[in-house]
């Protein structure tokens, strides 16, 4: 019996002396770190939940109001159009496209009937993203904000519109208004350009005409942004695939990159503006 | 240009999904339990890199590097150069280049890579990001002994290139790259920030630009500026917008206005200051412009180079490794030619208090080199490192954009004298805005400053960016900044960035928390253990006496 007791005693201080020892050092690693990094994003997935919750709170009087058929203090896009920058602003609208989701924000394209909204950095947890499907009814609150020319509303937080209806807009053909002052009415809505012509975006490294850029100016690689040139009646127009949008896996990404200098060419996608129009295009079909 | 201001690209790992953090984290701590009472047997770690003592040239190797470029074809065409350049020297080793155009996007796919073993094996990064890296078990590559080693450390006699010693890195730049008393990276380029100024505007509005630019000065230009016709455009451009003052790196603003003012951001042992009496005196005098239409930041705007060029901006503040983009004559512009305004550029350090003593951040690449099983692979990965560093790439890169050499083998030898001599000779290689603003860096090398590197502080640089941003919005959205408010915006940056967890907050004692589950089980039976061995021994001791 002594033995045994000296036995669990000893191993009990030698377990003990062990966890204190030099190897404590080596005890902060890359896993705890991770842990501790990895709890830093989830209290701040928690924070955003909270914030996600607390808007879901504010939801469910939305939809008690929607209930009831009163909307009160929901923009129209006119009204929101017409709105000053940095004010606060609720729209309702229809999720079109998804374009990134990261540390609980999303950015989005929506639209209704009469217009597009880019929603820029909108509170969100992931699983509430997975649910912004498009067609999706959304009702957001944010602040109407202008960064480089694209008219935006940021530091949104938003709710399902709870039992609304599904709407995916048609492309709207604003092909012959490129080049006019009419295109920005058009600003971030799904819209389409058809008929154009592939023309060169660049030269390679033996300075050979090549029909798509990675980045703006070829300093980029697969996975980057890419950049092609189309012309419609005599003039060209500079063309993007955000690669946050489509990334390297979509067909899109794939088509541009397979696009030859002369084919025509049709295009969807949602008129972005970057100090001036910018489309991010979601979709390239080759006619000829 | 992308709107580089967050990383959706990031695919979180499956350890990092929130849901599954908790449970992670109790098995983590069983886990340990686990070890611990095993007397930690059988832990498998990377060993730490020790430099071998020849470089086996009879194997080939592999080795991946991540590198930053500003979204610039030159860059990306100097790094494949240099690459073609050293796999001939060394036809064993072949470098795979990884382009990027943005720090964060590649600090967060190297915290991604660690769990999986996969980091690259050079890389570019900011030393904040290190020291993150650095908590990872031999992760990155110390490199003071590869420094002075004879053979393959800086200057060593068996590199088949000219390295330059480590006398030769300019100190200050090397210094930013010791972490903890060793050296963890070698810098690549360097820059500071400056401030474009649209001259004409200034000289329109009846000023004249003093010798040493300061704070005082850019808030009455800034304010003078805002005056407005009757029909609403700026008497200044003639144009509806105008934002007299904008700047890009507001976490930099924060920081140099701090250090200007000798007032506390942090100590090298990650205690955190920030939150004082002067940082509120920046913030009310940032509102008070911003109120009047003075001021506003990149996150909020745009690019200063765009509102500048458009003649829409009188100060304009971006790092000197933005210089291509700025003024008329600028060779990269990101707005429509008929956008395009003409007027004079004039380059300044940024804004000071003081201005008999500036003082101005260094910013820039660096490089780093991750340990591997191989060791080899390492040495190799560490060869490549340093060739970045010989001239030919140092003076091609550094004349890219207002970046300078970080050796001072590079910085005088006569080809980048010459360079620099050529100020103003085209608007490409010799752009004049671009060329003064390495110069700015050159003479004012002795005057810049870095911020203390710890884990955690890449997170407070950001806070002190944020303080600024909220700030400046809350002043556009009409709400009101006073003491409450300030109030609420420590708590909520301090919360969003947890400054209370990486380091203390100044003057207040950190609360770390209550006890992990795991470790409460390990205490408890251990507790157990000693009351039940000394209840046998008092029951044995009983007995016996009776």
């Amino acid at each position: 019996m002594k033995k045994t007791l000296s036995m669990l005693l000893a191993l009990s201080m030698a377990c003990a002396l062990s966890g204190c020892a030099g190897g404590s050092s080596t005890a902060t690693t890359a896993a705890e770190t991770t842990a501790a990094e990895a709890e830093t994003t989830a209290e701040a997935a928690e924070d955003t939940t909270e914030a996600a919750e607390d808007a879901e709170d504010a939801a469910e009087d939305t939809e008690a109001a929607e209930e009831s058929g009163d909307e009160a203090g929901v923009l129209s896009y006119e009204e929101y159009m017409a709105a000053e920058l940095d004010t606060e602003v609720t729209i309702q609208a229809y999720v079109q496209a998804k374009q990134s989701w990261w540390e609980d924000k999303a950015t989005v394209y929506a639209q209704d009937p009469d217009g597009g909204y880019f929603i820029y950095n909108m509170a969100c947890s992931e699983e509430d993203y997975d649910r912004l499907t498009p067609g999706t009814k959304i009702q957001v609150t944010g602040y109407k904000a202008e960064w480089s020319g694209e008219v935006e509303i940021m530091d949104g937080t938003f709710e399902f519109v709870e039992g609304a209806d599904t709407y995916v807009a048609d492309a709207t053909d604003v092909t012959d208004l490129l080049g006019t002052d009419g295109l920005q009415d058009y600003q971030n809505q799904f819209v389409t350009f058809v008929g154009m012509t592939v023309e060169a975006a660049g030269q390679d490294e033996n300075g050979n005409d090549v029909a798509f850029l990675y980045n703006w100016d070829g300093s980029g690689t697969e996975g980057d942004d890419l950049y092609f040139n189309a012309s419609y009646k005599g003039e060209t127009y500079t063309f993007t695939i955000e690669s946050y949008l489509c990334d390297s896996t979509t067909e899109v990404y794939s088509a541009v990159k397979n696009l030859e200098i002369g084919q025509t060419i049709d295009m969807e996608g949602f008129l972005y503006w970057y100090e001036g129009v910018n489309p991010h295009i979601t979709s390239v079909t080759v006619i000829e | 240009m992308k709107r580089q201001n967050h990383f959706p690209r990031l695919i979180r790992p499956w350890f990092f999904q929130p849901w599954l953090v908790r449970p992670l984290l109790f098995l983590l701590g069983v886990l340990l339990t686990g070890l611990f009472l095993t007397g930690c047997h059988g832990q498998k770690e990377r060993a730490a890199f020790t430099v071998p003592e020849e470089f086996d040239v009879s194997r080939d190797y592999q080795i991946t590097f991540w590198a930053k470029n500003d979204t610039n074809k030159t860059q990306t065409d100097i790094y494949k150069q240099a690459i073609t350049d050293f796999e001939r020297l060394y036809p064993n080793i072949t470098v795979n280049l990884r382009l990027y155009t943005d720090y964060g996007d590649i600090y967060n796919d190297v915290i991604t890579n660690i769990s999986t073993g996969t980091t690259p094996n050079v890389c570019i990064t900011y030393p904040d990001h290190i020291a993150t890296y650095l908590t990872g078990d031999e992760v990155v590559v110390p490199l003071d002994e590869l420094f002075t080693d004879e053979d393959y450390g800086l200057g060593g006699k068996k590199l088949l290139f000219d390295s330059p010693a480590q006398s030769q890195i300019v100190p200050q730049f090397l210094e930013e790259c010791r972490i903890g008393g060793h050296y963890y990276a070698v810098p690549y380029m360097r820059s500071t920030e400056a401030c474009y100024v649209n001259k004409t505007f200034v000289e329109a509005l009846g000023y004249t630009l003093p010798e040493t630019l300061t704070w005082d000065f850019i808030w009455e230009v800034s304010e003078a500026a805002t005056e407005k016709n009757a029909d609403g455009t700026f008497k200044l451009n003639g144009q509806e917008v105008l934002i007299p003052f904008i700047y890009k790196s507001t976490d930099n603003m924060m920081i140099q206005m701090l250090k200007q003012l000798d007032a506390g951001y942090s100590t090298s042992t990650s205690q955190v200051e920030i939150f004082n009496d002067t940082t509120k005196e920046i913030l009310y005098t940032i509102a008070e412009h911003t109120k009047n239409g003075a001021f506003s930041t990149f996150k909020i705007s745009g690019y200063p180079a765009n509102f500048l060029n458009a003649g829409q901006c009188v100060f304009a503040i971006d790092s000197t490794a933005g210089a291509t983009w700025m003024g008329s004559d600028a060779p990269l512009v990101d707005i429509a030619e008929e956008a395009l305004v003409d007027f004079e550029t004039a380059v300044f350090p940024v804004p000071q208090f003081d201005p008999e003593h500036p003082q101005m951040i260094s910013q820039g690449p660096s490089l780093c080199v991750f340990n591997k099983e191989d060791s080899q692979e390492v040495l190799a990965s560490w060869i490549f490192a340093q060739y970045l560093l010989t001239n030919p790439v140092q003076i091609a890169y550094s004349g890219t954009e207002g970046y300078v050499p970080v050796t001072k083998t590079a910085q005088e030898s006569a080809e980048y004298q010459d360079y620099l001599s050529r100020e103003g000779e085209d608007n490409s290689t010799y752009y004049s805005v671009k060329i003064q603003a390495s110069k700015l860096l050159l003479a004012h090398e002795a005057d810049t400053f870095v911020t203390p590197v710890f884990n955690g502080s890449a997170s407070l640089r950001n806070a002190a960016g944020q303080l600024i941003e909220n700030v400046t919005k809350s002043v556009r959205r009409r709400q009101t900044v006073d003491e409450a408010y300030m109030e609420a915006l420590k708590a909520d940056i301090t919360a969003l960035y947890h400054l209370d967890e990486y380091g203390a907050l100044s003057g207040e004692q950190a609360d770390l928390g209550p006890l992990p589950l795991a470790s409460k089980i390990l205490l408890d039976s251990l507790g157990a253990i000693w009351v039940l061995l000394i209840g046998i021994f008092l029951v044995g001791k009983f007995k016996k006496k009776n």
